[in-house]
């Protein structure tokens, strides 16, 4: 053995070395890179917020479709220059929003969020999540109606919400074909299944009806159970104080079943912009939707020919509920000490917060009184008309109910009534009991 | 110049090794391999084993997803809600089996005869064989827009070309319970078709030509060399596909996903793990339990496999 090869084995080696190093340094990269979701998934994706000065605050927004969103940066640019608070806004893809909602809050969630009334935030509250705001609705209330502030209510009775704006649900029709067919609006469920008959025997479809992603049958249940039961006892059964297995609950099947046939019997396989389009082709009668049915209507022609009609009586409390979804801004608990944040809310709670909101997302109706109404169209009028005229504000079944319950029991059980007309209400009870226990 | 001393560098150590009984790896080399094999164990550890000891554990369990205190036992609780009150349950494992038996007897069979016509050096093999093998590459998005054009009730390729487009009697595929799991099917078809095609045309090419030329010398027509000769010579890819067939049809969830989110008769145990773990309509619970039942049943053709491919090891 020669000093020679001696000296290139040791170099050799040293090679090795060097690529042994290099291979660690990628295992301890795949370590870091492995980790990040984790990481990530701990915190809840949000940023940690400076709010400890009373002169900025944070804001995390679901609004993250295009026109939502310039209209949220509208309104934080106003109140920036109003009241010289520096506002930072986290924007998140409002599914995404909606599904971390638990970690969000757990985690560092920003001052003030968008979010909307119901069980959810009830029961955030009641988990002492988020902050009560009774000193901002001292401030802004009178902007409201009773219906709203009754829907902002936690259910330790100090308010959570500042409601945005809303969009009722309604039966929608086309104005030319009623005119030309000589219909009328019915003022009562006897009077709409004639309706539906006589469309029928002109060969329309009645009732158009769209339930391929489950949701939207959740309407019609929503409004039977109001209009038969009352308005408390539906958001008592959506809060499942009260029992599915009752005659209450399957009358309100029972009912429906009489609608049955003058619905889309399609349904199952038609989202509900196939059945905008239907209703637009005048194939189809009326279609009970929530007002974001309009915003399907690009054509002029056919979105100024579109009218609309609440759900009409049944038997009890005649058409004063309404089932009209609320967005508001709420606290989270961290908020709640950072007064630049309740004033943020409050400015929302103006008239002149929500025009300034309006202005660029006009689809939705402001819900302060005073907010501008000289840009509605007469449909938009008679919209936010049969929400003011309400005594009470249903928040649709997946806001009133806990999710589960809307998602994984009340989609399969409604998509197979639609299918063959049957319920089994014990087995309702049975799953909401099970589901609303593990919360 | 330093491949050529490293090597007989090592070839002196190999035979100095067992005269002298040294160690072979020096104190680095142990530093080096335990990390190399530490790193990919915690990985798997981290993301594998502690989730699913902790899912077996939430099954027990009743939990909200907030504070860790919230965590309440409920003992068996979530298995019973599961076979007794969750409607959708015992529909998905039927469509789990039907998947299976489908896709055993009527798309692995598919990508089998592909495998083996593409065999035959035609003209354009490759060209086939991309065409084959595109569905497998696709996205879920992707996919879903392309069943869509072709099942959608009122504007869909099927119906037009069965002319009942735009009438009442127009088939609604997606939307028809008796008929939604048998277009999920077909579709499902199209994609692992394609997936065992590609196998089993690497086996047939590792099929050693001689036994063929054997086997004809013999006497033996085609049929009989393919089923005789060539099929049990790819035992090896015989059992890879096996395993993924039933792996395929225990994990089928994309194109019911994209079709309905597994709801209205696309039922499947791996949509309703989903529907119930991740989103709004979380029940950590219940998915939990469910996950777990999937995990079990995924157990026996992963275990079988790992005994044949430990016990061929052995052999050699």
């Amino acid at each position: 053995m020669t000093l020679h090869e001696d000296a290139l084995r040791r170099a050799s080696s040293q090679g090795g070395w060097d690529r042994r190093t290099l291979l660690k340094t990628f295992g301890a990269g795949a370590v870091v890179m492995a980790g990040i979701p984790l990481l990530a998934a701990c915190t809840g994706g949000s940023t940690p917020s400076g709010s400890a000065g009373a002169k900025t605050l944070t804001f995390g927004s679901g609004s993250s479709d295009e026109v939502p969103k310039a209209a949220y940066k509208a309104v934080t640019d106003a109140f920036e220059k109003k009241s010289g608070v520096k506002v930072t806004t986290n924007v998140v893809a409002h599914n995404d929003f909606q599904n971390k909602i638990n970690t969000y809050l757990q985690g560092s969630p920003d001052d003030a969020f968008t979010w909307f009334a119901g069980y959810r935030m009830q029961y955030y509250a009641g988990k002492g999540l988020l902050a009560p705001i009774d000193d901002v609705w001292e401030k802004v209330g009178a902007n409201y109606s009773a219906a709203l502030k009754k829907a902002s209510t936690g259910a330790d009775g100090k308010m959570y919400l500042i409601p945005n704006y809303n969009y009722p649900w309604g039966f929608f029709f086309r104005k030319s074909l009623w005119a030309e067919k000589g219909y009328a609006a019915p003022k009562t469920f006897d009077e709409l299944k004639t309706l539906c008959a006589k469309m029928k025997s002109d060969g329309l479809i009645p009732i158009e009806f769209a339930d391929k992603d489950g949701w939207p049958a959740m309407g019609t249940f929503d409004y039977l159970n109001m209009r038969l039961n009352g308005y408390q006892f539906h958001m008592d059964l959506t809060a499942h104080k009260e029992s599915w297995d009752q005659k209450k609950v399957s009358d309100v099947f029972d009912t429906w079943k009489a609608l049955l046939p003058f619905q889309n019997p399609n349904a199952l396989g038609m989202t509900w912009q196939d059945s905008a389009k239907s209703l637009a082709d005048k194939k189809s009668g009326m279609y009970l939707l929530g007002s974001f049915l309009t915003q399907q209507y690009t054509d002029k022609a056919v979105a100024d020919d579109i009218d609309f009609f609440p759900f009409p009586e049944v038997a009890m409390e005649g058409q004063d509920s309404i089932e009209a979804p609320i967005d508001g801004l709420l606290l989270s608990k961290k908020g709640g000490q950072n007064q630049a944040a309740k004033d943020f809310l409050a400015y929302l709670g103006t008239p002149e917060g929500q025009n300034v909101y309006a202005a660029v997302d006009s689809s939705n109706i402001a819900t302060a009184k005073g907010a501008d109404t000289s840009k509605f169209t007469p449909l938009t009028k008679k919209l936010a008309d049969s929400i003011s005229g309400a005594k009470n504000i249903s928040q649709f079944f997946d806001r009133d109910a806990l999710p589960a319950m809307a998602n994984n029991v009340m989609i399969p059980a409604l998509q197979s009534f639609i299918k063959d007309g049957t319920v089994d209400v014990k087995n309702l009870e049975a799953q909401a009991k099970s589901l609303y226990a593990a919360q | 110049m330093s491949v050529s001393t490293d090597l007989s560098a090592r070839g002196r150590d190999a035979v100095a090794a067992p005269a002298r009984r040294v160690r072979r790896l020096s104190s680095r080399d142990k530093v080096v391999l335990s990390i190399m094999v530490g790193i990919p164990t915690l990985i798997q550890l981290v993301l594998v084993w502690i989730p699913t000891l902790m899912s077996v554990g939430l099954s027990f369990t009743r939990w909200n997803g907030l504070e860790l205190t919230d965590i309440k036992p409920a003992g068996v609780e979530n298995y019973q809600f599961v076979s007794q009150d969750y409607p959708p349950f015992w529909p998905a494992v039927q469509h789990n089996v039907l998947w299976l038996v489908f896709l055993a007897l009527i798309a692995t069979p598919l990508g089998l005869l592909l495998a083996v016509l593409l065999d035959q050096n035609i003209r354009g093999s490759r060209i086939y064989q991309s065409i084959f093998f595109t569905p497998v590459m696709l996205s879920l998005a992707l996919i879903g827009v392309i069943w869509q054009l072709f099942y959608n009730r009122d504007s869909g390729l099927l119906n037009f070309l069965l002319g009942t487009s735009g009438t009442p009697q127009a088939v609604d595929w997606f939307g028809d319970s008796s008929v939604n799991i048998w277009a999920a099917l077909f579709a499902a078809t199209w994609r692992h078709a394609g997936y065992v095609m590609i196998l089993y045309l690497a086996g047939l090419k590792g099929v050693d030509p001689t036994l063929r030329e054997a086997a004809q010398i013999d006497g033996a027509n085609a049929v009989q060399t393919f089923f005789r000769v060539v099929f049990p010579a790819m035992r090896p890819v015989n059992v890879i596909i096996i395993v993924i067939t039933v792996i395929e049809s225990l994990r089928a969830f994309d194109i019911v996903y994209v079709i309905n989110r597994g709801t209205n008769g696309l039922e499947l145990i791996s949509a309703l793990v989903v529907q119930n773990l991740v989103g709004e309509g979380q029940v950590i619970g219940v998915g939990s339990a469910l996950a777990v039942i999937l995990l079990v049943i995924s157990l026996i053709p992963i275990t079988f496999y790992l005994s044949r491919a430990f016990g061929k090891d052995k052999e050699a």
